[in-house]
């Protein structure tokens, strides 16, 4: 894409891009979904004529410029559009957690003041209503499934085709406003709206205007020079600022094609059919790939498993440096290339990612043991650091500069600063507007200049210039004996182990560090079935003592290795306990994109962090869990706390914390 | 949800609106006066009761009342020594299963009737085998009709997929499946065939409360959607009363009440059966 068709070209909005790409590649795909078990396909011809009939629909149920237009639903061509449609009226596209429940809906809903709402389906329009009852904006209801909606009040609903239709059939009255409305929109009209995630409160609406968008999509596009030619799955929330770069910002820009899934369930089979050459997840779904592949291997017969351990080791040895075109031996390339017949390329064409040309892993720190393999068996997996108020890009690895414990350079148009509190500042192109009705808040985060506070604390190295991100400046802390607390360090590690799920570190301000963990139900229960265990719940397989011994090497063998980082080695786990309970953000102890709310953890769990600290060998506890359908219940359990063997520092040169 | 305000009701006195706002037609089929007997043991005796179009009706009963039996002769699977099978208003001979197949009565058994061995979708397809007329000829050699004609079964079979929500199994073999997965896709199998009459038997049997929760909605959906009638047999108390608009109790081969679940819920008969009651 050459750079003078930016903002200077008219291109200065998503419905002009839109323009222009029906203009230079209308015949190429632009959407794909796949339906009754086909790909159903939609070229940006085709999607253009879907988004003008949505947008002239709209327009007829009386959208006006500046309204909210809520979209609540799984990844489909059709919530996709229903964004582009909201723009082209002059109005704010603001798509929210499909997974989020009534309640936390409600709260945005009434925060955002939706006039609009679109559902995916009846579950969706379900919580809508159950919000409606409170929330007074919401005017209009769109839904797109019709399935079980027939006995619905429909004064203020609709069908999303009718309204279509109704567009179509009006488009001698409409097209004329749409017209004067999509050319109305310029450079700093607000793109979209995305609530943030809300590690810490209450979600806060980032308001992005179409330069954040577009410069951000143009200057990453550039970077890793993508093309029209690219596929990506768009399989991540649409309420995350990632999918909506990846999904709309670069689609857009370059032209490439989006393709969504038949249903979140079959992701793993659709990704393998597509394809993608471009590709984005954060670390959870890397990880949980390779659990699946660790499971089927162990299922594997001897032979199999022989060699997939032996082509492995050998793969963790040559492959980052033959993927970044380090000199390597000729017996160690030839040897490498044996095993990519043997094993790398069929297990990379099981993972559907035969053909990733550039893939991108960011929301939350990888372990690096997991960004190897990857990266091992040849597939360009990149680290990147990005926040939804920077429109995600802050940092990007180039291509052969990746390691896994940096997040990279600055990415185009970027400026860091480390301020003497060790947070990481940013400003660029991609900086957000505001947040939306809370201007204490967007003062206390961007400051006059356009510098905006990241929240984690970093530094930056100096031979190489790469961001190397130590923690939540919040979450780093120290010990009691004064030395450096990094949680996040740990638990990466411990999380690499297939059967531990998730790890909460504690040790802030106390004289050792405890560990909670999750287990992981389908590697250990996969374990406990070829072991002959048997077990009723999650709860007593979770319980159960040959478990806790398996967890417990798991926890001394990261204690040796966190040993060997002089910095950091005071952070060994000493005592653990297993939780009778997964970790979930219906209990409201993660946040939507799944990540640890500390201090929720902290509160709920006080009896258990007591017990670790008082040398207690087991701690009976209470707890409130929230099921499927909102009904309240409590756990009780008897849970064993084990103590952990620790080793002493290690004085080779480490490796800091990512 | 606010339903719709019921519709007055029409002049046709065989049809009325539910609460909800479906239409019930006429009846399609009736059982005139049914006794079962297999040698000395009399199954079923002496029952008559009707379905009408677009209900959904349940039969309920303890333990060896004789439902399974019932639905058996509905299906036309067991030949009652007394009594007739009315089916569209007129008197139903003797048939072959195939042959009640193609008059639009599909089933699902209590005890999963799939082929372990193949996959969710051939299961599936294997529903509209009545209505595939190409020969085993044209179909080994995959060519021209045969190859038409299954694109078009299989378009109709993704449908269903799509309807129960079974799409990321559609290539695991059956035999790999849980339990009450195993009948969704039985359902599957039955609803493929696009039938006019669905017979469930016990539907709900060994299945945790999500997993009710979710056949329930199927079921719904199904009578909703398609505007199939529905004829099902469960224990779960609960789930008869949410579900049916009509219900058939049943005791010791005989019919002990018949009407709306609120009906039935306050015959006296009725709850002697479930609840027991002292003997002299």
């Amino acid at each position: 894409m050459a750079k003078d068709q930016s903002a200077e070209g008219g291109l200065r909005s998503i419905p002009a891009l839109l323009e222009r790409n029906v203009k230079e590649f209308g015949g190429r795909p632009a959407y794909r979904e796949k339906e009754f078990g086909i790909w159903q396909s939609w070229t940006w011809a085709e999607a253009a004529d879907e988004i003008n009939a949505l947008a002239m629909g709209l327009l007829a149920l009386g959208i006006e410029r500046g309204d909210h237009v809520a979209i609540i639903g799984r990844n489909r061509p059709a919530h996709y559009w229903s964004m582009v449609a909201a723009q082209k009226c002059g109005a704010i596209p603001v798509p929210l957690y499909q997974d989020a429940n009534a309640i936390e809906m409600e709260y945005v809903l009434e925060h955002s003041g939706a006039r609009f709402i679109i559902c995916g389906d009846q579950e969706q329009v379900d919580k809508v209503i159950e919000a409606q009852v409170r929330v007074q904006s919401a005017e209009h209801v769109l839904y797109v499934d019709k399935r079980g909606m027939r006995k619905y009040d429909h004064s203020r609903m609709n069908w999303y085709h009718d309204v279509q239709d109704e567009g179509r059939a009006g488009h001698a009255r409409l097209e004329g406003e749409l017209a004067t409305r999509t050319a109305e929109l310029d450079y700093d009209s607000t793109c979209v709206m995305l609530y943030t995630s809300g590690t810490t409160g209450k979600p806060k609406g980032v308001v992005l205007s179409n330069r954040n968008v577009i410069e951000s999509a143009r200057n990453s596009a550039e970077f890793d020079t993508l093309g029209a030619g690219e596929d990506v799955l768009a399989y991540l929330p649409m309420a995350w600022v990632g999918d909506y770069i990846f999904s709309v910002g670069q689609a857009y820009w370059t032209g490439f094609c989006v393709n969504c899934p038949e249903s979140e369930d079959t992701m793993m089979t659709d990704l393998r059919e597509i394809g993608p050459t471009y590709f984005f997840a954060p670390p959870r779904v890397f990880e949980t790939l390779l659990t699946t592949v660790m499971i089927r291997m162990e299922d594997a017969g001897r032979l199999k498993k022989r060699l997939f351990d032996h082509f492995m080791a050998h793969a963790r040895r040559v492959g980052p440096a033959i993927l970044d075109g380090k000199p390597v031996s000729g017996g160690d390339k030839l040897k490498y290339r044996l095993g990519d017949l043997l094993v790398y390329g069929p297990l990379k064409n099981t993972l559907g990612f035969s053909r990733v040309r550039v893939g991108y892993t960011a929301g939350e720190a990888i372990g690096p043991e997991i960004f190897d393999f990857y990266r091992s068996l040849g597939i360009n997996l990149k680290q990147l650091y990005g926040q939804t108020e920077a429109t995600v890009f802050i940092t990007v690895q180039p291509d052969g500069e990746v390691r896994p414990d940096t997040v990279g350079v600055p990415a185009p148009g970027v400026e860091l600063r480390i301020d003497d509190t060790g947070e990481v500042f940013y400003r660029s192109p991609g900086t957000f507007v505001e947040y939306y009705k809370n201007p204490d808040s967007t003062a206390s985060t961007k400051d006059p200049e356009g510098w905006v506070a990241t929240g984690d604390a970093g530094f930056i190295e100096e031979d190489t210039g790469h961001l190397r991100i130590i923690d939540r400046a919040k979450d780093v802390g120290k010990m009691a004996d004064g030395s450096m607390f990094a949680p996040k360090y740990v638990e990466n590690k411990l999380k690499f182990y297939p059967n531990i799920l998730e790890a909460v570190v504690h040790g802030a301000g106390r004289d050792m560090c405890t560990a909670f963990l999750n287990i992981d139900l389908n590697a250990v229960g996969n374990w406990a079935e070829r072991n002959n265990i048997s077990y009723a719940s999650y709860q007593e397989l979770a319980g159960h003592p040959q478990v806790m011994d398996m967890i417990q090497s798991h926890v001394e063998e990261t204690n040796e290795s966190v040993a060997q980082d002089p910095m950091l080695s005071g952070c060994q786990i000493h005592r653990f306990l297993v939780l009778h309970k997964e970790l979930d953000a219906d209990d409201g102890e993660m946040t939507r994109t799944r990540k640890v709310k500390r201090n929720v953890i902290t509160d709920k769990f006080g009896d258990l962090i007591d017990a670790l600290y008082t040398g207690k060998s087991e701690q009976y506890t209470e707890t409130e869990v929230t099921y499927e359908d909102g009904r309240k219940g409590k756990i009780k359990a008897t849970l064993e706390i084990r103590d952990a063997r620790t080793f002493p520092t290690a004085h080779t040169q480490g490796v800091a914390a990512q | 949800m606010t339903s719709q305000t019921a519709q007055e009701t029409t002049q046709d006195t065989d049809s009325f609106v539910t609460p909800d706002g479906r239409t019930i037609g006429g009846v399609i089929m009736e059982m005139k006066n049914i006794t079962l007997r297999f040698g000395g043991v009399v199954a079923i005796q002496d029952i008559s009761f009707d379905i009408r179009e677009g209900e959904i009706r349940a039969i309920i009963g303890p333990n060896g009342a004789g439902k399974s039996s019932m639905l058996n002769v509905i299906s036309g699977f067991y030949v009652p020594q007394d009594g007739e099978v009315w089916y569209h208003g007129a008197r139903r001979p003797r048939m072959r299963p195939y042959q009640v197949a193609e008059q639009g009565i599909a089933r699902t058994f209590q005890n999963i009737a799939l082929f372990d061995g193949m996959s969710v979708l051939d299961n599936i397809m294997t529903g509209r085998l009545t209505m595939m007329k190409s020969n085993m000829l044209q179909q080994a050699l995959w060519f021209g009709k045969a190859e038409r004609e299954e694109n078009a079964h299989r378009e109709q079979v993704e449908k269903v997929i799509d309807f129960l929500e079974i799409q990321n199994i559609r290539k695991t073999p059956v035999g790999r499946l849980p339990y009450g997965l195993k009948k969704r896709v039985e359902l599957a199998r039955a609803l493929a065939a696009e039938p006019k009459l669905l017979l469930l038997d016990e539907p709900m049997a060994g299945m945790n409360v999500e997993e009710k929760e979710d056949m329930s909605r199927f079921i719904l959906d199904v009578n909703d959607e398609f505007g199939t009638t529905i004829a099902l047999i469960e224990h779960d108390m609960g789930v008869v009363m949410d579900l049916s608009d009509r219900v058939v109790v049943m005791d010791y081969g005989k019919k002990i009440g018949d009407g709306t679940p609120d009906e039935v819920r306050g015959n006296q008969a009725v709850i002697d059966a479930y609840l027991g009651v002292a003997h002299d």
